[in-house]
């Protein structure tokens, strides 16, 4: 269970989230929507510990676990998994070895011992012919020249290896076309189970059409300030967030 | 108004005044090269030791790092040699993939004792410099001197003035050499002393070598080290060389000057990995003699703490339709200080020339400073030269994304620098070399993030 209390951040000075909570628990489906600058991904980016972000009051328990005491690596051992809206590019290294890196250290910091090299090929081929990911972009680096629905995969491709006990989806739809989206979306649903918790991050519904959630919350100004069931996602698309960048001002 | 210049001379200069003296009856060789060092080292003395004011050395102020001249090495005991055989396995592991013979210098002398004498390929022929010195041959020591090469450049003529160690390697023309020659310096223990080496390998034409240079000296004082190889290419021969200059300890410097001549269609691929150890200068001079001819330098410097490291590189273009390179890599942590200097000559005639060359660095510190300086002289119309250099810190949105995937920091940094310096690794054509390097790095790498 993902539990984030009155949680307060700022980047340079400037306060994003304002006593933010949440609560998400294990096996739901939670979507995050909201306008432009109401602290989406600076929420993503302070449960899985991007530098830079100064927590000022709150905490952000996973399992009872304060993560905010946690460097990122650390975070992704406790189990947070946070898929990019743009994932990086690594040239030089290619997605084979860094799969290998991030799968064993994510293992070594969950005391559990490495794979042997013909387990972790199997791990990988079976879940990248799940995804639909060739077998010859696991040969090149990690996401050079990959088109935007490539890296998608390859995120929700690294998400299943690591088995995370949350995941977070920061805007995965963007980017994609409609039949990239219904194979990532199809990638994360399979990895739906009652253990594990989703934080589905979003700017339309359409996503939540393949990923159907359990709630939607609203966020504007650093706050939740409505949450719903899976109609509210509908509601807000013919409604805009208009009626909550007033509110919260 | 008359002022009177008194030149002065640093304990250094005036301490290496003395040594020549006192060692030019006893230094090998003939009368001819006798005289070859009384003229290197006036020249020498004239210039004094390299400083911030000679243009070539602006970033590597040599006279400022050696504050007095060590003892130069005199010839191993056999006590010595005996003890450095007896640890030579151990000091430098024979490489699988490698599978060198060797030529052992101990304190910058040819040891055939300690080398592989018997198994040297077909179509090799070794000498000691000594001997070389003492026969006095007309030819080969004109071609010692690398001519032409490094003119005014004071520490070659100081290496010109002293030098003792080292060999000579003939390659018959035609010979197809498979077999990597490697040549191991390695130095009596606990003296702090310098060392004056210079070799001459001159390729037949059409011939074929691999040639690595290695340390395996693990002293633990400070050493003053001037080595020089010369480089001769026939027509159409091809070296692969390696050098991985010793890792010496603080306060030590080393001087490794590279001087080539490359004949028509000849092709040389130079690589030098460079780890620290006090204040290093690379120089490589080359000069193109014959026409469709390729050379090209290629290293990664990787540098921590007071590390000091410089490769300057003087590529001149005399015959047309010739192609230099030259790609390095630097990694800076701590307060190092990386230097790259690359100057391109393209002489009147030299049409066609292609030439580039690229400096790329990563500064892992506020402390750390790197000094680019790529140069052009092009006095012909119709060549392709260019240069880039760039100097950046590891991404941090790279560094975040390796970190959410639970990959922690220290083995971040070390999987995007290892990426960034293989781009020149590559350039390594031996495939067991090449990994051989890629091992070395990723120790150095490892040690790094240990710290």
């Amino acid at each position: 269970m993902l539990e984030i209390k009155n949680l307060h951040a700022e980047i340079d000075g400037k306060k994003i989230l304002n006593g933010l909570n949440l609560t998400v628990a294990d096996g739901e489906v939670a979507a995050i929507m909201g306008p432009n600058g109401s602290g989406k991904s600076t929420l993503s980016y302070v449960i899985s510990g991007r530098e830079g972000y100064e927590v000022t009051d709150g905490e952000v328990l996973l399992d009872g676990v304060n993560l905010l005491n946690l460097d990122a690596s650390e975070r992704a051992a406790q189990g947070v998994f946070l898929a990019f809206q743009y994932p990086l590019e690594i040239p030089g290294v290619t997605t084979m070895t860094f799969l290998k890196a991030s799968l064993n250290a994510t293992r070594k910091g969950r005391g559990e011992p490495e794979l042997s090299t013909p387990e972790f090929m199997k791990r990988v081929r079976a879940a990248a012919d799940r995804l639909g990911v060739p077998q010859d972009m696991l040969r090149r680096a990690l996401n050079v020249g990959f088109s935007g629905g490539e890296k998608k995969r390859m995120e929700i491709l690294q998400m299943a290896l690591l088995e995370p006990k949350f995941g977070i989806l920061d805007e995965t739809d963007s980017g994609l076309d409609i039949d990239a989206l219904r194979i990532v979306s199809e990638g994360v649903n399979a990895l739906r189970s009652p253990h594990r918790g989703f934080l589905v991050i979003t700017h339309y519904q359409r996503l939540l059409d393949y990923i159907v959630p359990d709630k939607v919350h609203v966020l504007s100004k650093g706050q939740i300030v409505k949450t719903g069931g899976k109609e509210l996602a509908l509601e807000l698309e013919k409604t805009g967030y208009g009626e909550f960048v007033g509110e919260a001002a | 108004m008359n002022a009177q210049v008194t030149p002065l001379r640093t304990i250094a200069e005036s301490r290496l005044a003395s040594d020549y003296e006192s060692a030019r009856a006893t230094m090998p060789g003939h009368a001819g090269v006798a005289s070859l060092r009384d003229g290197a080292f006036a020249a020498f003395m004239h210039a004094g030791l390299p400083n911030r004011r000679v243009e070539a050395w602006h970033y590597t102020d040599l006279r400022q790092a050696m504050r007095d001249a060590l003892p130069v090495a005199g010839v191993p005991a056999a006590t010595a040699i005996l003890a450095q055989g007896a640890r030579l396995e151990t000091l430098a592991p024979r490489v699988e993939g490698v599978d060198s013979v060797r030529i052992v210098l101990v304190d910058g002398y040819y040891i055939p004792a300690l080398s592989d004498v018997a198994r040297m390929p077909e179509g090799v022929t070794l000498h000691s410099l000594t001997d070389v010195l003492e026969q006095g041959d007309e030819q080969l020591i004109e071609a010692l001197s690398g001519p032409g090469l490094g003119a005014g450049d004071s520490t070659l003529a100081l290496n010109a003035a002293f030098m003792q160690g080292g060999v000579l390697l003939d390659v018959a023309a035609g010979a197809q050499v498979a077999t990597p020659v490697e040549i191991v310096t390695m130095t009596t223990n606990d003296v702090a002393q310098a060392l004056y080496v210079r070799s001459l390998v001159r390729l037949g034409a059409g011939s074929k070598l691999t040639l690595i240079e290695t340390d395996a000296s693990d002293a633990e004082v400070a050493e003053q080290r001037n080595g020089a190889l010369v480089v001769q290419a026939g027509d159409d021969a091809v070296l692969d060389h390696v050098f991985m200059p010793a890792q010496l300890p603080a306060r030590s410097t080393q001087v490794a000057h590279m001087l080539v001549t490359m004949g028509a269609r000849s092709d040389l691929a130079s690589f030098t990995l460079a780890r620290g150890g006090g204040l290093l200068r690379r120089q490589a001079f080359l000069r193109f003699d014959g026409e469709h001819a390729r050379g090209a330098f290629a290293g990664s410097t990787l540098l921590k703490g007071r590390d000091h490291s410089d490769t300057t590189l003087v590529v001149e273009h005399v015959a047309p339709h010739c192609e230099s390179r030259e790609y390095f890599k630097f990694v800076l942590d701590g307060e190092a200080t990386g230097v790259f200097q690359g100057k391109v000559i393209v002489a009147p005639g030299a049409q066609k020339t292609d030439g580039k060359m690229k400096s790329q660095a990563i500064l892992l510190s506020d402390g750390a400073s790197m000094n680019n300086k790529p140069e052009l002289e092009i006095f012909a119309d119709d060549v392709v030269c260019g240069h880039g250099a760039t100097v950046a810190q590891l991404d941090e949105n790279q560094i975040f994304y390796a970190q959410s995937r639970g990959i922690p920091r220290p083995q971040v940094e070390a999987m995007l620098l290892e990426a960034f310096v293989d781009e020149a690794t590559d350039h390594v054509r031996h495939e067991g070399l090449r990994d051989l390097l890629t091992a070395r790095i990723g120790v150095w790498m490892a040690n790094r993030s240990a710290a």
